[in-house]
């Protein structure tokens, strides 16, 4: 479904992806893990076409993205749930859902929109108690569940969440991989930014490690999950700290 | 719904008022009302641009001072200076100028309102399309600076071209006549009319811009004010967006100004000048950024009370103190029940005590 090969990308002068190749096929959850800075969140962005690619190609469905606005992209059907969430803050739960149908919302009409919210709502009853709240409002974990939300209303045939899990609570966490999980049985596909390693591999079907700007790692999960490095670099500090949310 | 009452009532408080000073005998206070409508315009604009899309601009005088000039240099001898005789007479054969005489008597030219009304909305819309581009990408301080500068250079312009009448502006600036019995001008005859008008155009305004901020642009422009990069991944075209508003906002403030220079008679480059986009920037904070509404009444009082001279000299410093008091205690304007609510129930508190 996505191919990216040798892609490049960065800011200004500075170069941050230094030739990225991967690929993600159709209904699997495809994980990135890597430390701070390692330029995961430029990745997607780059993807979402929210940053410039300076080389290189990604095919989704065959077709280039790297030419297509940031619109386009989405209405090719590759959304993006952006670090840190992002929700519309000085709006309410139920617009900031009808803004993300906004590619859609200008040829199919409000009732289509008013449909998906429900089908939304399915899937996270608590933004259905928070319709009328302010965005901005909501704790931790309802923003990253309206912000996952939010991406599905355009009705994506690819979602990229970066760093679901940052700055939430150990079962905060556990209840959002969930959805991820059930979103995948759904049939989406997933590409996952995470530094949760632990969290994502275990959900993930593979995964690749990023470390400054190039792929040094890649492999199933659950053959990344025994990789010594990996278990070194990644997953020694996340385990303790997983369990002790268990505790 | 609730747009529509709150439009007719805005209607009948413009024709309320108008009774009123009747009654009261105090017509001339129409006149005030009717630049304060025309300013409103400005503010309006800026509302849309700066509550709801988030940008600021400390340069929107500019605009309003060119849709004025544009006014000005088209219906007095400011431009049929600059071009010889014969070129005047062809102009004037295709119907582009029409002859006339000025209030002295002597021959005088002028273009037509067909003609420099778009002239004068095109003017401002290809500036604010050429300095949007590269500005619009700024943000924060960054934008407010070169909004800044922009308003800054338009200024000098203004004071330091022949053409524009230097820092004396232009004055005898003939009336337009827009319709049959209707005449843009400062005459006491066309008192009533000039009000009505000005006030119809706000209407028109205001309509317009409630109807942009509740449609699928409005929440467009309002999620570039939440988080750009968000809105970018929504699939808003956050660029084009940011642009439109700024050309629509340009637009509003060039058509006060055409009008306010044929109600006033004149323009001079104060119109242009940082105060002024300070004020509106101020109104507007006010007002309470995303809040039409608020924006519009607030502007209509104080440049109401401005126009009358209650601030005497230390107009320019009221809406300066203004600002602070908003920034430090209501950012979200007055007209908010958190702030009104808070004002109920002042206790008086001495700045370092707790
Ligand atoms: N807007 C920007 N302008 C300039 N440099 C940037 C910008 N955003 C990121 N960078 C730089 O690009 C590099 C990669 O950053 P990126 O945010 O992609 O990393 P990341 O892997 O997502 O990190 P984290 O796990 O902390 O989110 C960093 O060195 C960062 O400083
Ligand atoms: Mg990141």
């Amino acid at each position: 479904m996505l191919r990216i090969r040798n892609l490049e990308s960065g800011y200004g002068s500075l170069r941050v992806l230094k030739g990225i190749s991967l690929h993600v096929n159709s209904g699997e959850i495809v994980t990135i893990i890597g430390a701070n800075g390692a330029g995961k969140t430029t990745l997607l962005e780059t993807i979402a076409g929210v940053v410039a690619a300076s080389s290189g190609e990604i095919l989704f469905d065959g077709r280039d993205l790297v030419t297509l606005s940031p619109e386009r992209i989405v209405a090719a059907g590759c959304s993006l749930v952006p670090e840190g969430r992002q929700v519309f803050a000085p709006m309410t739960v139920r617009e900031n859902l009808v803004l993300g149908a906004y590619i859609r919302s200008g040829r199919e009409g409000k009732a289509a929109v008013a449909e998906d919210i429900d089908a939304i709502h399915r899937h996270f009853p608590i933004l259905k108690e928070r319709d009328g709240q302010l965005a901005g409002t909501l704790s931790g974990g309802e923003q990253q569940m309206l912000a996952i939300g939010r991406a599905l209303m355009a009705r994506p045939r690819l979602i990229m969440l970066d760093e679901p899990s940052m700055g939430l609570a150990p079962i905060i966490v556990r209840g959002i991989f969930e959805i991820i999980g059930r979103l995948r049985a759904e049939g989406n596909t997933i590409l996952l930014v995470e530094q949760n390693a632990m969290a994502s591999l275990g959900i993930a079907d593979r995964g690749y490690v990023m470390e400054t700007g190039q792929i040094v790692l890649e492999g199933t999960a659950r053959e990344l999950m025994e990789n010594h490095d990996v278990q070194r670099a990644y997953l020694g500090k996340e385990y303790r700290s997983i369990g002790e949310g268990r505790g | 719904m609730k747009r529509f009452v709150a439009i007719g009532a805005l209607a009948a408080a413009v024709i309320a008022l108008h009774l009123l000073f009747a009654a009261a005998g105090a017509e001339y206070l129409l006149v005030q009302l009717t630049m304060a409508a025309y300013y409103a315009l400005v503010v309006i604009g800026l509302c849309l641009l700066m509550g709801y899309a988030g940008q600021i601009s400390l340069g929107h005088a500019a605009f309003f001072a060119l849709g004025g000039y544009t006014a000005a240099v088209l219906s007095t001898n400011s431009f049929t200076q600059l071009m010889g005789a014969p070129a005047l007479e062809r102009l004037v054969h295709w119907g582009l100028v029409t002859a006339g005489t000025d209030a002295y008597g002597a021959a005088a030219h002028q273009v037509p309102v067909w003609l420099s009304l778009p002239l004068a909305v095109a003017a401002a819309a290809a500036v604010a399309l050429v300095i949007g581009i590269p500005v619009l990408k700024l943000k924060g301080h960054y934008l407010a600076m070169a909004t800044l500068g922009f308003g800054t250079i338009l200024y000098r312009i203004f004071l330091g071209t022949r053409l524009f009448g230097e820092a004396d502006g232009i004055s005898s600036v003939r009336p337009c006549a827009l319709l049959p019995g209707l005449t843009i001008g400062g005459d006491t005859a066309l008192r009533t009319q000039n009000y009505y008008f000005a006030w119809a155009l706000v209407l028109l305004a205001m309509v317009l811009s409630l109807n942009i901020v509740s449609s699928r642009a409005g929440r467009a422009l309002r999620s570039i004010h939440g988080s750009e990069e968000a809105a970018a991944a929504m699939g808003v075209n956050t660029a084009r967006y940011k642009l439109y508003v700024f050309i629509l906002s340009a637009v509003f403030a060039a058509v006060g100004g055409f009008f306010m220079t044929h109600f006033n008679g004149g323009i001079g480059p104060a119109e242009a000048g940082i105060m002024k986009s300070v004020r509106y920037v101020a109104i507007v904070a006010v007002g309470g950024m995303a809040n039409l509404w608020g924006s519009l009444l607030i502007g209509v009082l104080l440049n109401f009370l401005s126009l009358r001279g209650i601030f005497g000299s230390y107009d320019d410093a009221v809406f300066g103190a203004l600002l602070v008091f908003i920034m430090a205690l209501a950012p979200d304007g007055i007209l908010r029940r958190e702030f009104l609510h808070r004002i109920m129930r002042v206790r008086i508190r001495w700045p370092f005590s707790k």
